[in-house]
């Protein structure tokens, strides 16, 4: 008897076409942000490796953080903080169930976003005036 | 590892398209995903045009529409026709929704474009295969399980017990919610994935039901349960308006709440 050829099913495509909604991406975010403050503490390392070094160490890592390039680089590790403690905190009020319906959820990741680049800007501004 | 792309035999091309209906002057473009198992050749996207004047309101309508008038190989599934059975769950601009009860008019301006549901073997065009979805459904037992012995009559309940059950009970199994969920398209053979969990929890939290333990000994496991994020794609894109985020969450709560 003749076996039936029948050709590997293809996989339906996903992440190509599904629409992107501020609760998916906020939950990106989230995870992107984790990450990126594992590269973020090591900053703060260096930091506190140069200061135990001594002083022309601490002064060479000083001079780059107050550089252009590394005034950004401290700019968006404080952004990336800031996304990933709203984002956790959101994270911990769904799971204890509040706020999980249509136009909760979806505020909340907005206000994820909106909430992290004001804490951003504000720290920087106050950062600024004051030291 | 999760693979973001298409393996290669499912990445989708441009395909045919199809010829305009005569003599129409109210016209619907549709970009439809089609696959044929017996050709060998990759997913090809279709271009159909739809005579509105000549259609029912529904995306399901313009699909049997193309079926009757301009290509009779388009396959589908659909029933009811009225989102109470489930079939026609696509993914229809970008969502995951019953064809049937999605107007062609809140699907915005442009070509309508529709795909299977989302990360799911295709056995043809829209047709997804749901053996595994089936299986995992099956695998939270979904049925009263008792020890008490049987009443006379019916096991009674309080209205505020029922109550517990409204938001769960209208859950079509259409699957919409697990395949929008991107931790089951990333971990679907190992998470159960939100219509199966919303399931689990309509049994859990049923008053009746006196297997509550057992069935939180079987979704205890990082991952039938836990693989849950919170995304809320499965809220966001039920056709119902379910909750199965929500539901999860109550599981979750249920664990720790045994717990301590």
């Amino acid at each position: 008897m003749a076996e039936a050829k029948v050709a590997p099913r293809p996989l339906s495509p996903h992440l190509q076409v599904y629409r992107w909604s501020w609760t998916m991406a906020m939950s990106i975010f989230h995870r992107a942000t984790g990450i990126a403050l594992y590269f973020g503490i090591a900053l703060f390392a260096i930091w506190l490796v140069a200061l135990a070094s001594g002083p022309s160490a601490f002064e060479a890592v000083q001079w780059f953080f107050g550089s252009p390039i590394g005034t950004l680089i401290l700019f968006g590790y404080t952004w990336v903080l800031m996304h990933h403690m709203l984002g956790g905190v959101r994270h911990m009020v769904w799971d204890f169930g509040y706020g999980m319906e249509a136009v909760q959820r979806i505020n909340m990741a907005r206000f994820t976003l909106v909430g992290s680049i004001t804490l951003t800007v504000a720290i920087w501004v106050i950062a600024f005036l004051v030291f | 590892m999760a693979q973001f792309t298409l393996p290669k035999n499912s990445k989708y091309t441009e395909g045919k398209a199809w010829p305009k209906p005569e003599g129409a002057s109210n016209v619907q473009e549709f970009r439809i995903y089609r696959w044929n198992p017996d050709d060998g050749a990759n997913p090809r996207i279709d271009t159909y045009y739809v005579d509105r004047d000549d259609c029912g309101p529904m995306v399901l309508d313009a699909l049997l529409w193309i079926k009757n008038n301009v290509d009779s190989t388009l396959v589908f599934r659909r029933s009811c026709r009225e989102g109470i059975c489930g079939s026609c769950a696509m993914n229809i601009m970008g969502g995951n929704t019953l064809a049937c009860t999605l107007g062609i008019d809140e699907c915005g301006s442009g070509a309508i474009k529709i795909y299977p549901l989302p990360h799911m073997p295709v056995l043809k065009d829209l047709v997804p295969d749901l053996t595994s979805f089936f299986a995992q459904h099956a695998s939270i037992q979904p049925w009263l399980q008792t020890e008490t012995a049987e009443p006379e009559t019916e096991w009674r309940q309080t209205p505020e017990e029922r109550s517990k059950l409204d938001g769960l009970y209208e859950c079509i199994l259409c699957a919409c919610c697990t395949t929008s969920c991107p931790s089951y398209w990333w971990n679907g053979d190992r998470f159960l994935g939100p219509a199966a969990l919303l399931q689990a929890y309509r049994w859990l939290i049923d008053s009746r039901d006196e297997a509550t333990g057992e069935r939180l000994d079987n979704l205890h496991d990082p991952f039938r349960l836990y693989r849950c994020h919170t995304i809320m794609n499965c809220a966001n894109t039920c056709p119902k308006g379910l909750n199965p985020a929500k539901a999860i969450a109550e599981v979750k709560k249920m664990m720790v709440a045994r717990a301590v």
